[in-house]
């Protein structure tokens, strides 16, 4: 029930304020509260070499790049310090069974921390 | 082990890349052509992999045929094209054949390309692509299905020293060294002083990464103005663009621009070679290389 239930209240919650895309594995709290699978490329590791001029999107001219706006909130948010410095966390690829599932239930059980067994990260990026 | 290694992990010497030109028509005796070209030039020459989103004769197929003629390949893989399993299928491929230098890249979007309909793929982003070769290179696939022996690696990247966020991009180069990548090919730059405090700042930052910036030879101002509009996150100043337009010999103004570029490129820190892309195919290569003291290798 909770798991059919959940993913609808957190997509409700969610989708207005941060359009967001039900990955599953949400990284919000370490890309200054901005979602990276808003980027047409699904970046989650930062921003591509394509960013414009005027920081805007590569692929969307009339948006921002959302890395550009993600790295300017981290500077300017007032978001607890850990969570700036993970900005630079190396993110392991998406699960995409993971899609539609609830980034809540999978938060509280560490199914999001479940990465494949040759994924290994020398060291944390700060 | 590549010359390419061998040179940026053993010795304090420049080394030079280049961009193999895409194969369409032509056949083996196009391959062979370009490669008399340029070995005498340079290091390593890169295998593109669809580059600006066009379909082209793929990386691997050309990596392989570069080397039947003598070049050293680093053979680039993008993101959009190919998922996790075909990513690593093309690094398992390339080392079949003895290709070592991979350079991973999250590429152009489909929209810059010819296709603009087609479905862009960025399973994974060009970071966790490097990250996965540096796994096959320790032994194991993603899965952590093992690989024995590993193949012998050597790991790069590309970064845009010149689009923003400009400060991150240090950060940026970091996180790709944390990776695995071992050497840095940056994106063509008209911005000597964003080049510049992006090489202060890496060099600093990681100093084991080697960072080869890069220059293009071209023969006008419209063709300035067509990669400053077309390509995607390439900027021309104003002022350089003008300095060639108002030129009255456009071809060797910009010629000079961009040894320039080239010699002030050189001279920064963290920096261990360049990249050259020749759009010019006439006989400015080897005047430019030579402005630079290098003696061709026959
Ligand atoms: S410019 Fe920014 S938002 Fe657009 S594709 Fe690149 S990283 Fe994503």
């Amino acid at each position: 029930m909770l798991k059919k239930l959940l993913p609808l209240v957190e997509h409700a919650l969610k989708a207005p304020v941060w359009d967001c895309r039900m990955c599953g594995q949400c990284v919000l709290h370490s890309t200054g509260m901005t979602c990276p699978m808003t980027c047409p490329k699904t970046l989650r590791n930062g921003p591509c070499g394509g960013v414009r001029e005027n920081g805007n999107c590569e692929v969307k001219p009339e948006m921002q790049c959302i890395w550009v706006k993600a790295y300017d909130r981290t500077i300017s948010l007032p978001l607890p310090k850990v969570w700036k410095e993970h900005y630079n966390d190396l993110r392991p690829p998406v699960d995409m069974r993971l899609q539609g599932s609830s980034s809540w239930i999978n938060l509280v059980t560490k199914r999001d921390q479940q990465t494949p067994a040759g994924w290994s990260v020398k060291d944390r990026d700060h | 082990m590549s010359t390419l290694r061998e040179k940026l992990e053993n010795t304090d010497d420049l080394v030079f890349t280049a961009e193999f030109p895409s194969i369409d028509g032509g056949g083996m005796a196009s391959v062979e052509k370009n490669a008399a070209r340029l070995a005498p030039w340079f290091d390593a020459v890169n295998a593109t992999d669809n580059p600006a989103a066009h379909a082209h004769a793929s990386n691997t197929t050309t990596a392989i045929a570069m080397k039947m003629y003598g070049l050293e390949p680093i053979m680039q893989i993008v993101c959009r094209d190919k998922n996790r399993l075909a990513i690593q299928s093309d690094m398992m491929g390339a080392s079949l054949h003895g290709i070592t230098n991979i350079s991973l890249l999250t590429g152009d979007d489909v929209t810059a390309g010819d296709e603009p309909e087609a479905r862009r793929v960025f399973d994974v982003d060009g970071i966790q692509a490097i990250n996965i070769a540096r796994g096959m290179a320790t032994g194991s696939y993603l899965s952590g299905r093992k690989i024995d022996p590993a193949p012998d690696f050597y790991i790069g990247a590309v970064e845009n020293a010149a689009a923003p966020p400009f400060e991150y991009r240090i950060q940026r180069a970091l996180k790709k060294h944390r990776a695995g990548a071992n050497f840095l090919q940056l994106q063509i730059c008209y911005h000597p002083d964003r080049l510049e405090a992006f090489c202060k700042g890496a060099a600093e930052v990681v100093p084991e990464l080697k960072l080869i910036p890069a220059v293009a030879l071209v023969k006008s101002a419209k063709s300035l103005n067509f990669m400053n509009d077309k390509i995607a996150g390439i900027d021309v100043p104003a002022a350089s663009m003008a300095r060639v337009q108002n030129a009255s010999d456009q071809r060797d103004e910009v010629y000079q621009l961009t040894l320039e570029l080239a010699k002030h490129a050189l001279s920064l820190p963290g920096v261990r070679g360049l990249h050259i892309t020749d759009f010019r195919h006439d006989d400015s290569l080897a005047q430019f290389m030579s402005d630079l003291a290098r003696v061709p290798s026959y």
